[in-house]
């Protein structure tokens, strides 16, 4: 039996175009030992849970930079649900305001990281979020 | 597994999701489910798209899958292969960014694949997820690598129909000419045709096509059957054979993709109609059966060895007291005792 790859879906919801973040974390987790399966820009919520659920995703990574995510994170989030795959860990990287934060982790996101996070910070968030609750 | 089986072939889309990743990982739920579904195999058309990266092969998809979609409401399936690094076994996989075209088509399912390093587990795997797929119902899975290499060479084997695409102008040499899979190839694209450097690539093409098949006594022209003088004896008049034709196409406007998708469409009916379907299957059937009880064998064996006995055949290679061969001779005489 081969060994499990994690695989992250790296979208940049709405319709923000600064993507240089989301490209860096992708070559990240790619350099982690990740299968990153990378979305590109402007994709609407539906688009990012059709994604995921036909990859299989362990984890969705969403970059926005726009201010939207407060209205944005609760839809995906909603459609993960719906499609079933309601353990899939969701991360957050963009502009968030601190005071948004404590709202987006109630709604069930696993870490937000603002600009100047190492990736390694979210390479290792990534990781124990997947590993440390499955057992197989 | 079984319910996971049931619910796929009912038609959920999150649990074909959770079998195409049970059968990637070849875990014994993977296999079990594999066994379950191949009765269900044998109906869906297999594609596969190769080509050198950088000649539009995702783009092409996309718009091929499209228009099948608008023309003949066929499901279809799409295998996205890019290549795992070799260092960190990770992977970019962003064929998808081409192909959102496709996105809240309930007839399109596009599943991303990592090489994974293992070249002759890649075509394998690849093969399983096309069962899966096929057992879903899908009437069409297209797969979609990274030419060229014997991996390729692989997948090519298992497709029912394959498409090398080319672009004009990649460098003075075709790409696919040197990586030598020309043979392959059911049917020639040439992507990109507004480029400069057409004619070139189109005559160099042409040429190949001559080497790789020179003995052309019947081919299909317009959906007839035509006789050329047969230059050797042995050569059965009745028999047709297949010209691969060669198409132009511009993935980014939609240009020759009607035609492509016309040209697939005459690979299947020639596929059926010569009987050529039955023989490549058979002879695909009989690859896999092959590889796989070399593996088994292989892992049989292996695990049947006392670890001490391997690293002595080594040691006594590495001193030269023992050839390769003598070597396997002495551990399948040592697994005897």
């Amino acid at each position: 039996m081969t060994e499990k790859k994690i695989r992250v879906l790296v979208a940049k919801p709405g319709l923000d175009g600064h993507d240089r973040g989301a490209k860096v974390v992708a070559r990240a987790l790619r350099d982690a030992g990740m299968e990153v399966i990378y979305t590109g820009l402007r994709q609407t919520p539906e688009m990012i849970a059709e994604a995921a659920l036909q990859e299989d995703v362990d984890a969705v990574g969403l970059s926005i930079l726009s201010g939207a995510h407060m209205a944005l994170a609760p839809r995906i989030i909603q459609l993960l649900r719906s499609n079933g795959q309601e353990q899939v860990k969701i991360f957050l990287g963009g502009i968030i305001p601190d005071e948004d934060v404590p709202a987006l982790k109630a709604m069930g996101i696993t870490g937000i990281y603002g600009p100047g996070t190492s990736t390694q910070d979210i390479v290792r968030d990534v990781r124990s979020a997947i590993l440390g609750v499955s057992e197989d | 597994m079984m319910s996971l089986v049931k619910d796929l072939l009912g038609g959920n889309r999150l649990a074909l999701a959770r079998l195409l990743t049970q059968v990637e990982n070849d875990t014994p739920d993977g296999r079990a489910a594999l066994n379950e579904l191949f009765s269900h195999t044998g109906r869906a058309h297999l594609v596969g798209v190769t080509g050198a990266p950088g000649v539009g092969k995702s783009s092409l998809v996309n718009q091929l899958a499209l228009h099948i979609r608008k023309k003949t409401k066929k499901t279809i399936a799409i295998i996205a292969v890019d290549p795992t690094s070799p260092f960190t076994g990770g992977a970019v996989l962003g064929d998808r960014v081409r192909m959102r075209d496709l996105s809240g088509d309930g007839g399109v399912f596009i599943r991303s694949m990592a090489s994974r390093g293992t070249l002759g587990g890649l075509a394998h795997a690849t093969a399983a997820l096309a069962q899966v797929f096929d057992a879903a119902g899908f009437d069409m899975v297209l797969i979609e690598t990274v030419g060229a290499g014997q991996a390729e060479v692989d997948i090519a084997r298992l497709a029912h129909t394959t498409l090398v695409v080319e672009a004009p102008g990649m460098g003075d040499d075709i790409q696919a000419i040197k990586a030598g899979i020309l043979e392959i190839a059911d049917i020639l694209v040439i992507n990109k045709a507004d480029l400069p450097g057409l004619e070139h690539t189109e005559r160099a093409l042409r040429g190949m096509l001559e080497l790789s098949h020179p003995i052309r006594h019947v081919f299909q022209h317009h959906g007839r059957s035509e006789v050329i003088e047969p230059s050797s004896g042995n050569v059965e008049i009745n028999e047709t054979l297949w010209e691969p034709p060669i198409q132009k196409t511009i993935a980014s406007s939609g240009s020759g993709i009607p035609e492509l998708a016309d040209s697939i469409g005459a690979h299947v009916l020639y596929l059926d109609r010569s009987g050529d379907r039955d023989r490549r299957e058979r002879s695909r059937l009989e690859t896999e059966l092959e590889a796989l009880i070399q593996d088994t064998l292989a892992e049989q064996f292996r695990s049947s060895l006392p670890g001490e006995l391997f690293e002595q055949a080594i040691t006594g290679m590495l001193e030269r007291r023992l050839s390769p061969w003598e070597a396997v001779k002495s551990l399948m005489n040592g697994r005897q005792h």
